[in-house]
């Protein structure tokens, strides 16, 4: 795998470092005003611990921590490797409630 | 037929012609009591168990390509149980008894080697960590021996001891550990399953649930509907796309793993032995290959190959011990995806859908666990209720706070 990095161009994968799905969101700290303990837990369980595990083209998290050390969300497919797009990451780790950039 | 040295020798007087089929190949019947998805060594043990064990016979085990061309037939085939944590512990230790005992259970010659396995350290703080591991493995009845680097020396020569990064201090020796034969392991628990009725039927590939009121009735198969009372997934690497068609959303991610295999040279490594300031395990199989492995590529992956940074640390961690290596021909080198749990260990649990089970999330360590794996989940299966060498392997631990983090590196699948 080669990625193609927005400020650097196309450099090798050892240059990159991977942090994994793009796609869960960090749940706001009072779910439902708080009001519901066991929802907050299970909006946690589900933020931090289960996984879509696309078998398909997947958004994700890497680094370019022997480039330009910008995060960069990439679109690719798990079952064959191809990149279909790689852009820089606004807000990377933003929550539900402070979507910073995108 | 039962193999033994008889059979052999009758065999051999007759031209060989009289070998019958180790496993029928039957077709699908319209319903089974229980049927397994996934042929690899957990789902062929998982019906082995549920017919010799638990005396449910009318069982189906369902393979979309071959048995065993999946994980089972993708791994570096070591066998070890120095597990440190409550939970794992004795689930490995009952694996490693299996294991002592399969080629007798089975009739089958699964060329099981306690060769040994030592796990390297390079530095006093591994060797405080490894003497912790050890001790937890020895007060659960375990064998394990911690090694100065003066022992190290004598039994393993050639290593590398000139390091000065990454000085061999000494290792942790777990003496019953050693290798299988992968293959072996996989065929003898299909032909012992289908002596005791099971039906294994490959080129089957499930493509959808049958449910009634809400309970798993049934498969959809590339082969036709099937009807099942109970219907258990062995389907690591795969299991998030196989539950996703029941609606399940599981704490798993799928990771490349590479292993890579030698030209055959004259005899040379002992046992199994594991680098601690990389992350690199080598043993060398009877054929004389040299079969070695280390870190995830790190990526989720369904593609079952991986790429070159990850071959290049795995090389270089084997520079680092046994420079002699930089010497011997690569032949082969291959992927497997890994169940990459969440806390980097398996579940073997019911799911929220009635009738249908789940064993997942094996990690690296699938091989290992596979007669383990097998009667705990058939006995899951069976009774409706762990096994208690498996009953902190449950799918809510997550949401408990009760995970079993070994290597402690919490909700990254991509580090355990």
């Amino acid at each position: 795998m080669r990625i193609a990095c927005p400020f650097c161009g196309e450099r090798e994968l050892g240059e990159f470092s991977y942090l994994g799905d793009a796609a869960p969101r960090r749940p706001h700290y009072a779910v439902d005003d708080g009001s519901d303990p066991v929802k907050l837990a299970e909006a946690f369980h589900d933020y931090v611990y289960l996984r879509d595990n696309v078998a398909g083209t997947m958004r994700e998290y890497w680094y370019h921590g022997g480039g330009c050390r910008s995060w960069l969300i990439a679109e690719r497919d798990t079952r064959t490797h191809e990149f279909k797009s790689v852009q820089v990451a606004p807000g990377a780790g933003a929550s539900v409630t402070s979507p910073a950039g995108e | 037929m039962k193999y033994s040295i008889f059979s052999l020798a009758r065999a051999a007087l007759t031209g060989h012609r009289g070998w019958t089929r180790a496993w029928r190949d039957p077709a699908p019947k319209s319903r089974y009591d229980v049927i397994i998805i996934g042929g690899g060594g957990h789902g062929l043990a998982t019906a082995y168990f549920l017919a010799r064990e638990y005396g449910i016979r009318n069982v189906a085990v369902l393979e979309k390509g071959w048995i065993g061309s999946g994980n089972a037939g993708r791994n570096t085939t070591i066998i070890r149980s120095n597990y440190m944590l409550p939970g794992n512990v004795g689930f490995y230790e009952l694996s490693m008894k299996l294991w002592e005992r399969m080629e007798q259970d089975l009739n089958y010659n699964t060329m099981v080697s306690q060769r040994g396995i030592i796990n390297l350290y390079h530095s006093d703080a591994q060797r405080d960590a490894f003497a912790r591991r050890g001790n937890s493995m020895r007060i659960n009845g375990i064998d394990a021996e911690l090694l100065d680097a003066a022992q190290i020396r004598k039994e393993l020569p050639f290593l590398n001891y000139a390091n000065p990064r990454f000085p061999i201090m000494g290792g942790l020796a777990q003496r019953r550990g050693g290798t299988a034969r992968h293959d072996a392991v996989v065929w003898g628990y299909a032909r012992a399953a289908n002596d005791l009725g099971v039906d294994i039927i490959q080129n089957c590939e499930v493509t959808g649930f049958q449910r009634t009121d809400g309970r798993i009735t049934g498969v959809e198969t590339t082969r036709g509907p099937i009807g099942a009372g109970k219907v258990g997934m062995a389907v690591a690497g795969n299991t998030s796309r196989v539950a996703a068609m029941a609606g399940l959303r599981l704490p798993v991610e799928s990771h490349v793993l590479q292993a890579f295999v030698t030209e055959a040279i004259k005899p040379l490594l002992p046992g199994v032995v594991t680098f601690g300031a990389g992350h690199f395990y080598i043993s060398q199989s009877d054929k004389g290959g040299l079969v070695f492995g280390g870190d995830l590529d790190g990526y989720n992956s369904y593609a079952q190959r991986g790429n070159m940074p990850a071959m290049e640390d795995v090389c270089e961690g084997g520079m680092a011990i046994m420079p002699m290596i930089g010497r011997v021909r690569l032949l082969r080198q291959w992927g497997g995806i890994m169940d990459m749990s969440m806390d980097g260990t398996p579940i073997i649990d019911k799911t929220p859908v009635d009738g249908l089970y789940l064993n997942a999330g094996w990690c690296y360590g699938g091989f290992k666990a596979t007669p383990a794996s097998g009667l705990t989940y058939a006995h899951l299966i069976a009774r409706d209720e762990p096994h208690h060498e498996a009953s902190r392997f449950r799918l809510d631990r997550f949401l408990r706070g009760a995970t079993i983090d070994e290597k402690g590196q919490g909700a990254q699948p991509n580090l355990h």
